[in-house]
């Protein structure tokens, strides 16, 4: 064990995850989790996946899996910081990590379609979602994942039948309060979409007041023969929090799989994205957006890989960088021995507004099938001398024309959510955020 | 209406204009031609207000205004106008929101109220007609994917919509064909009248056919070497730049 994590709680020792409170074969996934997490430990510096970035910070806070919310939250107190407010949706409510039945919406949905909090599946079902959280994929967890198994309490669970359509997108808002010892709050999302099924799952996650905590949310999906599913993450945390994040997918055969990251908040935010295309002719796309500002930093990390043959991915990440904020991109594609025809594209675009900001990007092929097409692209840089100029050549003045240009960069991101009402509201928020002061 | 004096204008230890004079009265069209890498495009960056030179000597103005002391913006707003050589392309900018935006920046510089959208949606599909372009035109990102011949055609595009009182136009007939050529010239003649002014940069004296200039110079060197009338496009088109510069090397300094 590592001293550093010799201070944290085993999951035995936590109300809600201790043995008597949860059937067998959970109890002893969290211990197995809880001993990977022992044995990895803390990423450092050293470690080539985390190379840029540093989490010290989080070593100051006395890691413990957040209590259940002592006073009530409203509804209202959560819709307020929510972007997504208004937009039609079936919302369920998650406060400090805990589900809020009160607050959220009780969607009843026909054909089968199951929506729930993942706690009550887990709680009070036959088992059915024990073969999907025990996958013999569990030796890829990284060491938050691997912590989040040992420590979640609540997530949002869906399951989609064959050739059933989720009518509406299902949005899982998470709200935490800080507290100066900075807790932990652990989401885990589970989604399953049988053949020729479609969903549209929202995750967003918002600060409920201006203290530190650390989310570490675990959204794990399963892609079905040509199901496809839309899948948003918007973080708009208090820069008072840490913000960890991991996003595994597997696709079977032909489905398809947009992944969408917005990454608005956090004083340190790091999503990775585990994309593994296992089915012929499955098609992903991750596509992320982040703005970063004061001392900010936000790391995407992902890897995709191709293990079956006549697959599409393609990434696109954009950055706007202020002040001394960072990003971090760093993408891996796989390409294995029997992915001919693969067809991977990765593209990483930045944008520095200030001398001191700073871009650390870091492509990795790896290609073991010899008829592929992958290629990758990143470009670091100022805003476009040119283009400046263009604009201001027409009457438009320079504040405005540098807002047309981060805009349009911001732009060609969030036009790829192909949920239209959602697509639209983001649109706004970014003009907002980019809004000249 | 538009005057420069002993122009000089460089970048870091190498100079490229050495002393241009050149005075442009209103209602008057002014051609100027002359070899690659004389100048004729940093002349027209800089009249447009291009940061990076350095103006070491000389005046511009417009309209009794010192246009060296205005940004590019606040010389769109006096009524200046620069059809690029090479359009730049700005992907994600949608072009008719662009210029709404340019045409209501310069109506609220000019104190006017802002035009409202489906009239300016009107006044820019009117102007497309003009200048026969595609349907498809005015959603697209600013040149974005453009042909070089559609992009020259966008600038004019721009310069219709925005109706400038001094226009530069440099090489806009450079990669267009010739039915565009005639489409442009008719947008740019259409701006002709004795309140407005033109500077037209061309290698060809063909494009002097339809868009006829009062006066032409030609540029060598960074200086203006000599300037005649229309007649003298024709001359140069027959015996090539050497003639001019051998001729004004003789001339006495
Ligand atoms: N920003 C710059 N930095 C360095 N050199 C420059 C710059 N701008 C122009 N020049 C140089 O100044 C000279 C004049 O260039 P300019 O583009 O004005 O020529 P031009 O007459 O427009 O040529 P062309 O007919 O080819 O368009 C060239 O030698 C060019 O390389
Ligand atoms: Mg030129």
């Amino acid at each position: 064990m590592t001293d550093s994590v010799a201070t944290l709680p085993h999951p035995n020792d936590l109300p809600f995850s201790a043995p008597a409170a949860e059937p067998e074969w959970l109890s002893s996934l969290r211990r197995s989790a809880w001993d990977r997490f022992e044995r990895i430990g803390w990423p450092t510096l050293a470690d080539e996946d985390w190379r840029f970035t540093n989490l010290n910070p989080l070593k100051q806070l006395s890691l413990t899996p957040s209590r259940k919310p002592a006073s009530p939250v409203t509804r209202e107190a959560v819709e307020a910081r929510s972007l997504l407010k208004g937009i039609e949706a079936v919302r369920l409510i998650f406060v400090d990590g805990y589900f809020a039945p009160e607050l959220s919406d009780r969607p009843e949905f026909d054909h089968g379609i199951h929506v729930a909090s993942l706690g009550q599946a887990l709680g009070n079902s036959n088992g059915s979602y024990r073969p999907y959280l025990t996958a013999p994929t569990r030796p890829e967890l990284n060491a938050f994942a691997a912590l989040n198994t040992a420590w979640f309490a609540d997530g949002v669970a869906v399951s989609v039948p064959p050739r059933q359509t989720v009518s509406l997108p299902i949005l899982a808002i998470f709200a935490a309060h800080g507290a100066a010892e900075g807790p932990t709050t652990n989401p885990r999302n589970f989604l399953r979409l049988q053949e020729g099924s479609s969903a549209t799952f929202i995750e967003e996650h918002v600060s409920l007041n201006e203290t530190p905590y650390l989310t570490n949310a675990v959204t794990e999906c399963l892609v079905g023969e040509q199901a496809s599913v839309e899948h948003l993450k918007i973080q708009d945390q208090s820069p008072a929090t840490h913000h960890l994040a991991t996003f595994h997918a597997w696709l079977e055969r032909h489905s398809r799989l947009s992944s969408h990251s917005l990454a608005l908040g956090a004083r340190l935010a790091r999503n990775d994205l585990r994309v593994k295309l296992e089915g012929e002719g499955a098609e992903c796309v991750l596509n992320g957006l982040y703005l970063t500002d004061g001392q900010r930093l936000a790391d995407h990390h992902m890897v995709v890989d191709h293990v079956a043959p006549r697959c599409q991915s393609h990434e696109y990440f954009n950055g706007i960088l202020s002040d001394r904020s960072r990003g971090v991109f760093h993408g891996r594609i796989l390409v294995q021995q029997e992915a001919q025809k693969t067809d991977a594209k990765q593209t990483s675009k930045s944008l520095l507004l200030s001398d001191e900001a700073v871009v650390n990007t870091k492509p990795q092929l790896e290609i073991y099938a010899d008829d592929v097409k992958c290629t990758h692209g990143a470009t670091i840089g100022q805003m476009d001398e040119e283009a400046i100029f263009y604009l201001r050549a027409r009457g438009i003045p320079l504040p405005v024309a540098q807002q047309i240009i981060q805009l349009a960069f911001a732009e060609e991101i969030v036009e790829r959510i192909q949920e239209r009402a959602v697509r639209q509201r983001l649109a706004d928020v970014v003009q907002e955020r980019l809004k000249i002061t | 209406m538009f005057k420069i004096e002993n122009l000089h204008a460089g970048v870091e230890d190498k100079s490229i204009l050495k002393g241009i004079d050149l005075q442009i009265n209103a209602g008057e069209v002014h051609a100027v031609m002359g070899p690659n890498g004389s100048g004729k495009s940093t002349l027209a960056q800089i009249i447009a207000g291009r940061d990076g030179y350095d103006i070491t000597q000389g005046t511009m103005e417009f309209r009794g205004r010192d246009l060296l002391d205005c940004g590019p913006e606040e010389r769109a707003h006096l009524g200046v106008f620069l059809a690029f050589q090479y359009p730049v392309e700005i992907p994600g900018v949608n072009t008719t929101y662009f210029l709404k935006a340019a045409v209501n920046e310069v109506r609220k510089a000019r104190g006017l109220p802002e035009m409202d959208a489906v009239k300016f949606l009107q006044y820019i599909r009117e102007k497309a007609k003009l200048l026969d372009l595609p349907g498809d035109f005015l959603k697209r990102s600013i040149n974005t994917g453009f042909s070089g011949g559609e992009k020259k055609r966008n600038e004019i595009f721009q310069m219709a919509v925005l109706e400038p009182d001094f226009a530069v136009l440099d090489e806009t007939d450079s990669g267009l064909d010739i039915d565009a050529l005639k489409t442009v010239s008719h947008g740019v003649n259409q701006l002709r009248n004795a309140q407005r002014a033109q500077l037209v940069i061309t290698h060809y004296q063909r494009l002097l056919d339809y868009i006829v200039p009062d006066i032409v110079h030609v540029l060598h060197d960074g200086r203006i070497v000599r300037s005649g009338d229309r007649d003298l496009a024709l001359e140069l088109e027959k015996r090539g730049y050497s003639w001019v510069a051998e001729a004004s090397a003789t001339l006495p300094a």
